[in-house]
């Protein structure tokens, strides 16, 4: 895809070769709809390949089909994923540990076996655990893969299955004819299509503002440390200790949590830079505490990813009324796990007006309907530095 | 019904949560190198507070893992006692002496693992940080001015073998000669003839150590005639090394094959010195932000500086080699990794830490730990994905693991790179820098995480942003059952 010329349009424009816009492209590639993923860089390349890898999202009402889809896709796609089924989480304090209960508790309500786990059971089914490790529970459900060769996955099989991919291609505007969007304009030029998704994550804000539309979302940076490899675990997808993440199959630890940081505005052509802080200290402590036979293993990179985050922290999948040919979904910082259920009711909500798997009416925009324009400031969902920073940096500037 | 009060701020965020360091100097100097050493030396003499630490002796643990330099295994045991070792590296480098007694702060033995200043999407710094560690612990110390003068590291380009103990790097070679006295060869061969190859070969003769051939992929010897000529060892022209072959200890010989006529020798020697060229040490700058550019004449990515150092950091200098090395063109490594790539089979390993070929490469061929490849994965290359646009390092690493492991891709970083651009036709200019990321020292989770965390963190720390919304159960929301769960979440979730 090189050259100067205006590329072809499409049936379908995706906007943002994330996780989600990618999966909706392939549902949409796989049932023969002439689908564009459009990128402003390189498809995966933000949130979507700088996660935790988990697919246990039980307060989703795409966790059934989340969990029916995952264990089928390196068949479906075509490439591996590196999924792994089941799933471990523990305590080292009861508070902790009372936490899990509710979250097994909720795994239950859907049907899915989940057992309770002693201090003894996690030391003999975790072998990085220590003397600390007070309970938890075992899923037989959920799980973890890898988040960067997933959404490489997407992009393949789409391409499979004719299906096309602009990298480096951002989206300046619209084009719009009456209650339509015909082409979405780009520094290539206008694209011409029938149906748009905007997928772009924690831009999606500002392309709907294009629209004269308010998507509300309020992006961040949260980070995540990577250990060197160390003995492969049964289960590799184990967390707890306030973090989420997991052992990947080359044996890493691979694990985030703890505070963000809110970030102003995010421009189309992405995040300026995705710094990561001396948070990698207590990262590491948190890391030792669940894991004390690990205590010794190095810390090879941290890494930080920018995502948004909508007013009450659940996504947006929704066709719009006005324009029509337009659907709009963010994960709400909670995409990857659920992209092969979340693709496909993006698919179902273009091609057939309605989600045919699942309610999704909950996840409409209209929720935002009467949002106060203050509302980031409202919660605190700002940063301001410090004063002294701020001295120090006019001083030596 | 959610926490949309009128909060001052998020108590889940990063504000406030980074801690004030213990101390704060008004110059901190990473690297005690002649450039490091002289700007410590003139701010201490004009009263400022400085600190100055230096990273050698280093932690035996990174010497294996060849962090920073390509030791490859041929230490002594001297190396693992780095107590032992440190009057000798304070004796090795006379200037320090000097250095202390105009009132700088010296820490051997402590290596900076990070750079942290506000930016760009990072707001929440109480001042600008450095971060510290010695064999047992880390910490942060504060500073009004930073000088990174972290020197350069090895280039290195893998030949069949180069895996084993026995084949090192310049620096490496150097620092365990001149710096440890630690040096475990006595026979040598040394790949390159310029200035750099010279040197190395200069300091081996001053070791009393055997320089078995000095070998040059092109046709031409590259350093001084005059200083090649009164080293008095063989130099061999237009030739590469196609196997070294050894036993548990390492090298025992290499084999290295004439370029143009395709004849073979085998040379018996315990030592191959890779110095091809050196790397500027940007890692500290680059994952903190700071702008840096490629000068391939100057040793590939650098920091962007003015004249007296400044980097696009408020407050952060760069000196000496780090801001780029002459005479290390990276062209001439270039030359030298296409000649290797023409000469030897894709199956050579080009990342030690995570087992990937040259082939694996350019296949893009998924770790051998996933099984067999599918059809449709068999059929994706590094070429077919450079249709889809430019190929970038970082992109590549994450398919096919070249970089990703604990030698955090000093070993592989640039000659991957450079295997990308042979493999897809591109200019190795085009290739981005695959980025580096702190801790830019590989060090243990127990020494990194090794502090008290303030209670009022812990108290509010939460897995994912501290939002009960968030978490609520689908079927719940909108019903009589959502304040209890919201209440039920927000009581017990923030651990």
């Amino acid at each position: 895809m090189t050259g100067s010329e205006t590329p072809r349009g499409a049936s379908v424009v995706v906007i943002g070769g994330g996780v989600t816009g990618l999966s909706a492209a392939w549902w949409l590639a796989r049932d023969g709809v002439d689908v564009l993923v459009l990128d402003k860089g390189i498809v995966g390349w933000e949130a979507s390949g700088r996660n935790g890898g988990g697919c246990s999202h039980y307060q989703s009402p795409l966790f059934a089909e989340e969990q029916r889809l995952w264990p089928m896709m390196d068949d479906l796609l075509g490439y591996p994923t590196e999924h792994q089924s089941h799933k471990i989480i523990f305590g080292v304090t009861q508070k902790q540990v009372d936490y899990y209960k509710y979250i097994a508790a909720t795994i239950r309500g859907h049907g899915h076996q989940v057992d309770d786990l002693t201090g003894d059971d996690i030391r003999r089914l975790v072998p990085l655990a220590g003397p600390n490790a007070l309970g938890g529970l075992y899923a037989h459900t959920g799980g973890q893969a890898n988040p960067q060769r997933t959404v490489q996955a997407y992009a393949w099989a789409l391409q499979d299955h004719g299906g096309r991919i602009l990298q480096h291609t951002p989206v300046i505007g619209f084009e719009r004819i009456g209650g339509a969007v015909t082409g979405v304009v780009t520094p290539r030029g206008v694209i011409g299509c029938d149906h748009v998704l905007v997928a772009a994550g924690p831009q999606g804000g500002q392309l709907m503002s294009l629209l004269d539309i308010h998507m509300p979302m309020a992006p961040a940076r949260a980070e995540m440390i990577v250990t060197e490899p160390c003995e492969i675990m049964p289960l590799r997808a184990v967390d707890g200790n306030g973090l989420y993440g997991r052992q990947t199959a080359r044996g890493n630890l691979a694990y985030g949590g703890g505070p963000h940081e809110w970030i102003d505005e995010i421009a189309p052509d992405g995040p300026r830079a995705r710094p990561t802080t001396p948070l990698v200290r207590n990262l590491a402590a948190r890391v030792a505490g669940l894991f004390p036979r690990a205590a010794h293993l190095r810390v090879i990179r941290s890494w930080a990813g920018v995502i948004e985050t909508t007013p009450d922290g659940r996504p947006i999948l929704d066709r719009l009324k006005d324009p029509g040919n337009v659907t709009i979904a963010t994960m709400s910082g909670v995409g990857f796990g659920l992209s092969p259920a979340s693709g496909h009711a993006l698919r179902d909500l273009i091609v057939d007006g309605a989600c045919s798997f699942a309610d999704i009416s909950k996840l409409g925009l209209d929720r935002f309907a009467g949002l106060a324009p203050d509302w980031r400031q409202r919660k605190g969902w700002l940063t301001e530095a410090s004063e002294e920073f701020n001295a120090h940096a006019a001083l030596a500037g | 019904m959610s926490a949309d009060g009128n909060l001052p701020n998020d108590r889940f965020s990063q504000v406030g949560r980074h801690l004030p360091p213990e101390r704060r100097y008004d110059l901190v100097v990473v690297g005690a190198g002649e450039a490091g050493v002289k700007a410590a030396t003139e701010a201490a003499t004009a009263g400022r507070s400085v600190l100055l630490v230096d990273e050698h002796p280093l932690d035996p643990g990174l010497i294996g893992l060849d962090v920073p330099y390509l030791f490859g295994g041929r230490a002594t045991a001297a190396v693992q006692t780095p107590s032992r070792l440190m009057e000798q590296v304070f004796a090795a480098r006379p200037a320090l002496e000097a250095a202390v007694e105009s009132g700088v702060e010296l820490e051997l033995g402590v290596s900076c693992w990070g750079l942290y200043v506000n930016g760009p999407n990072l707001q929440t710094l109480p001042c600008p940080l450095i971060g510290l560690a010695d064999l047992d612990k880390a910490w942060m110390v504060g500073f009004g001015e930073a000088v990174i003068a972290t020197g350069a590291r090895d280039l290195v380009l893998g030949f069949p073998g180069w895996d084993q103990p026995g084949v090192v790097g310049a620096r490496g070679f150097s620092s365990l000669v001149d710096l440890y006295d630690a040096f475990a060869g006595r026979r040598v061969v040394i790949l390159g003839t310029g200035e750099l190859a010279v040197a190395t070969a200069e300091a081996a003769r001053a070791r009393g150590l055997e320089i078995v051939a000095m070998v040059e992929a092109l046709d031409a010897a590259q350093g001084d005639p005059a200083r090649l000529a009164a080293l008095g060892a063989p130099v061999l022209l237009g030739a590469a090394p196609v196997q070294a072959k050894g036993g548990v200890d390492g090298v025992e010989q290499l084999t290295l094959r004439n370029l143009a006529d395709g004849t073979e020798q085998t040379l018996a020697c315990d030592t191959v010195v890779m110095a091809l060229g050196l790397v500027p040490q940007i890692e500290l700058l680059d994952a903190a932000g700071a702008r840096v550019a490629r000068r391939a004449e100057r040793g590939g990515f650098v920091p962007q500086v003015e004249a007296d150092g400044r980097t696009t950091l408020p407050g952060v200098r760069a000196l000496g080699d780090v801001t780029g090395v002459d005479g290390s063109d990276t062209a001439y490594g270039f030359a030298w990794m296409q000649a290797l790539m023409a000469a030897t089979p894709g199956d050579t390993l080009i990342c030690q830490c995570e087992d990937v070929t040259r082939a694996d490469l350019l296949d893009l061929r998924p770790p051998r730990y996933l099984g067999e490849p599918s059809a449709q994965m068999r059929r994706q290359s590094l070429t077919r994905l450079a249709e889809d646009g430019p190929v970038n390092q970082d992109q590549i690493k994450r398919l096919t693991r070249a970089c990703m492991g604990p030698c955090q891709a000093r070993r592989c970083r640039e000659q991957t790179a450079m295997a990308m651009a042979i493999g897809t036709a591109t200019a190795l200019g085009d290739i981005p820098l695959a980025g580096y990321r702190a801790p830019v020292r590989p060090l243990p989770l127990k020494v990194i995480g090794e502090f008290a965390e303030p209670a009022d963190l812990t108290n509010n720390w939460d897995v994912w942003f501290g939002i009960p919304d968030q978490w609520i159960p689908y079927p719940a929301i909108g019903t009589d059952a959502e304040p209890e769960h919201w209440a039920y979440i927000a009581a017990t979730k923030y651990l």
